[in-house]
């Protein structure tokens, strides 16, 4: 094979895994977000995603708002859906088993998805991209200006949040809630309403990820729940509730589909991040970057 | 068993017996022969759903995938190698096993959110596979001129005999549920249920016991998998996707997730939702489902029999 043109799928490859890459982060940094809270992990949060997405559709089709508007219609619109799921759901269930609880966030994704199905019917949705123009050319590989976009949102994403919970009192308060919550009531934090900011926070930026990825990918109705499983492999392979881990861990996964696709099969790339996902669980379940220490605190 | 979960067990095996009698001769209703055989099958399916989630405490999302591993393994050795259904049955129930154990070993060391995520990634992998070894599973599109079953050389041919085999094998693997419950290991199982570590300090080896019990729901559900090939005698990968998991578990869960009698009457029950009753939605059966697992999980989490006078229920196991 000529060294140019492989080179250049391999650039290419690298670009697109990377891209991919970043949703599964910011997939994952909504799980991260109300595990950080609450310890639930929320199998709905994939739906989210896909919530985000034909949103977009809705508002720049239907409604006719140009894409930035509708970026953050989409956002504001999904974040409410995790407002309510929080209020009406997950508040009630507040003394149920584990066991319940999962299967309330199922029943929760199934409900989500199928209301999806119900407006949008079952065809893929395009979305414009945020910046029209033709694609970068970089050592024979071509990046769509749709890429740059998803690097910049993910970033500012990242970096936000990391000041959020660092730095903010709302931040501080919300990881209070988490590390314990009868504690974190006695110095007057209100825990409920920091679980409930943290599933509106989780919805909307699930919802950035899913109007970022539909220009590149489409969007339909049953994405969710294979998303949100790629975007719990990150966030269990950067180490439960760390938002630098996900990152890297959600580039990782999506570089090993990105290269299967490429040179071993299509038909099992969605299967790579899971086994990736099963190994992590299996054999480093506090992740790469986790502590062991404070995994042995963790309900694994 | 208990003199109770007796009297059950005969009054549920008269009913059975005599349902098609009742049935068949009536032209609107003599279809659910059928049904109840579909209902026979998912029921093997939940009794171990139920000794796993019910009485151990531990969640799998991977039923549909044991199942659908049972039903390709009868349906491959079968149709293109031409062994014996009897011999098929086995095969498929020891693979089931070795999947099972292989996965178990390590996924039953995790708890919880994680345990639950750790089966459903390996469910979707299953059905994964399912769809792409197109030269052996046909892929998403299937397989078909699967070979039906034969009872002492009898070609099994109406639904009324199906009815019968499925159903004797129900009680057969009831019976065999209830046994080891009332044994040792059921008591150890309901002790790691409770509270893990304590089970562990007494004594009991938790790992083990949890993989042994994943272990056996797996080799329940390819065992349905395998009746419902040779019913069917075709197949398709969607049969077998994260849905029917969680549809499985919704059974369960309807009829009360910690009473075998629960598992059997929410099968049933929840058979006919999905067969009969739920046809009018067609494609939005889904959001159906997602209610009533959601409200159930909310406002009945111990299902049905939960509502049968508590003197009556009195350690129903």
């Amino acid at each position: 094979m000529d060294s140019f043109t492989f080179g250049a799928a391999l650039l290419q490859y690298t670009i697109s895994g990377l891209t991919i890459g970043v949703i599964y982060a910011l997939v994952a940094i909504g799980y991260n977000i109300i595990y950080n809270v609450t310890e639930i992990i929320n199998f709905a949060q994939g739906e989210f995603v896909m919530l985000g997405g034909l949103f977009a559709v809705f508002f720049t089709q239907t409604i006719q708002l140009p894409v930035s508007a509708a970026f953050f219609a989409a956002v504001i619109v999904t974040g409410c859906v995790g407002f309510a799921m929080e209020r009406l759901v997950i508040r009630r269930a507040r003394s149920s088993t584990v066991l319940s609880l999962i299967i309330i966030t199922i029943a929760v994704s199934i409900l989500l998805k199928g209301s999806a199905m119900f407006w949008w019917g079952k065809n893929p949705y395009s979305l414009p991209a945020f910046s029209s123009g033709r694609p970068f050319i970089i050592a024979g590989a071509a990046v769509q200006r749709q890429a740059i976009w998803i690097f910049a949102v993910s970033a500012l994403v990242v970096i936000c949040l990391t000041f959020f919970f660092r730095r903010s009192a709302y931040g501080k308060a919300m990881l209070a809630s988490a590390d314990n919550p009868s504690a974190a009531r006695m110095v007057g934090i209100p825990v409920r309403q920091m679980i409930l900011l943290s599933f509106t926070l989780s919805a909307a930026i699930g919802a950035a990820a899913g109007v970022s990825i539909t220009p590149i990918s489409l969007m339909e109705y049953d994405r969710g729940a294979l998303l949100g499983l790629k975007g719990f492999g990150a966030a269990v392979l950067g180490g439960l509730g760390q938002f630098f881990g996900a990152l890297v861990a959600g580039m990782v996964l999506g570089l090993a589909e990105s290269f299967c696709a490429g040179y071993l099969s299509s038909g099992y790339k969605d299967a790579v991040a899971l086994v990736l996902l099963l190994l992590a669980l299996f054999f480093k379940p506090e992740g790469l970057f986790g502590s062991r220490e404070a995994a042995k605190l963790k309900k694994f | 068993m208990t003199p109770r979960d007796w009297r059950i067990f005969v009054i549920t095996a008269l009913f059975i017996g005599f349902f098609p009698w009742v049935v068949q001769p009536v032209k609107a209703i003599s279809h659910y022969v059928d049904v109840m055989v579909f209902a026979g099958i998912f029921t093997i399916v939940c009794l171990g759903i139920s000794l796993l989630m019910g009485y151990a405490g531990q969640i799998s999302m991977a039923q549909a995938a044991f199942f659908g591993i049972g039903a390709y393994t009868s349906g491959i050795l079968t149709a293109r190698f031409g062994l014996n259904p009897w011999a098929a049955m086995p095969a498929g129930a020891l693979l089931a096993a070795l999947v099972a154990w292989v996965v178990g070993i390590p996924a039953l060391r995790l708890k919880g959110h994680y345990l639950a995520m750790a089966t459903l990634g390996f469910g979707v992998i299953v059905h994964i596979v399912l769809s792409e070894e197109v030269a052996w599973t046909g892929g998403p599109s299937g397989m078909v001129d699967i070979p039906g079953l034969q009872v002492v050389g009898l070609k099994l041919k109406s639904e009324l005999g199906w009815y019968y085999l499925v159903w004797t094998v129900v009680f057969l693997v009831l019976l065999f549920c209830f046994h080891i419950l009332h044994s040792r290991v059921g008591r150890a199982l309901r002790a790691i249920h409770e509270e893990e570590s304590a089970a562990e300090a007494m004594g009991v080896p938790t790992a083990r016991y949890k993989v042994q019990v994943f272990v056996l729901s797996a080799v329940l559900a390819s065992l349905a998998g395998s009746f419902y090939t040779h019913y069917v005698t075709c197949l398709n990968p969607s049969s077998f996707n994260l849905m029917w998991s969680i549809r499985f578990i919704l059974m369960v869960m309807v009829g009360g997730m910690q009473s075998l009698w629960g598992a059997l009457l929410g099968t049933v029950l929840m058979t006919f939702v999905g067969n009969e009753w739920l046809h009018v939605f067609a494609d939005f059966e889904v959001l159906v489902y997602g209610a009533i697992l959601l409200l159930v999980a909310l406002f009945l989490p111990k299902g049905l029999v939960s509502l049968v006078p508590r003197r009556a229920a009195a350690r129903s196991i």
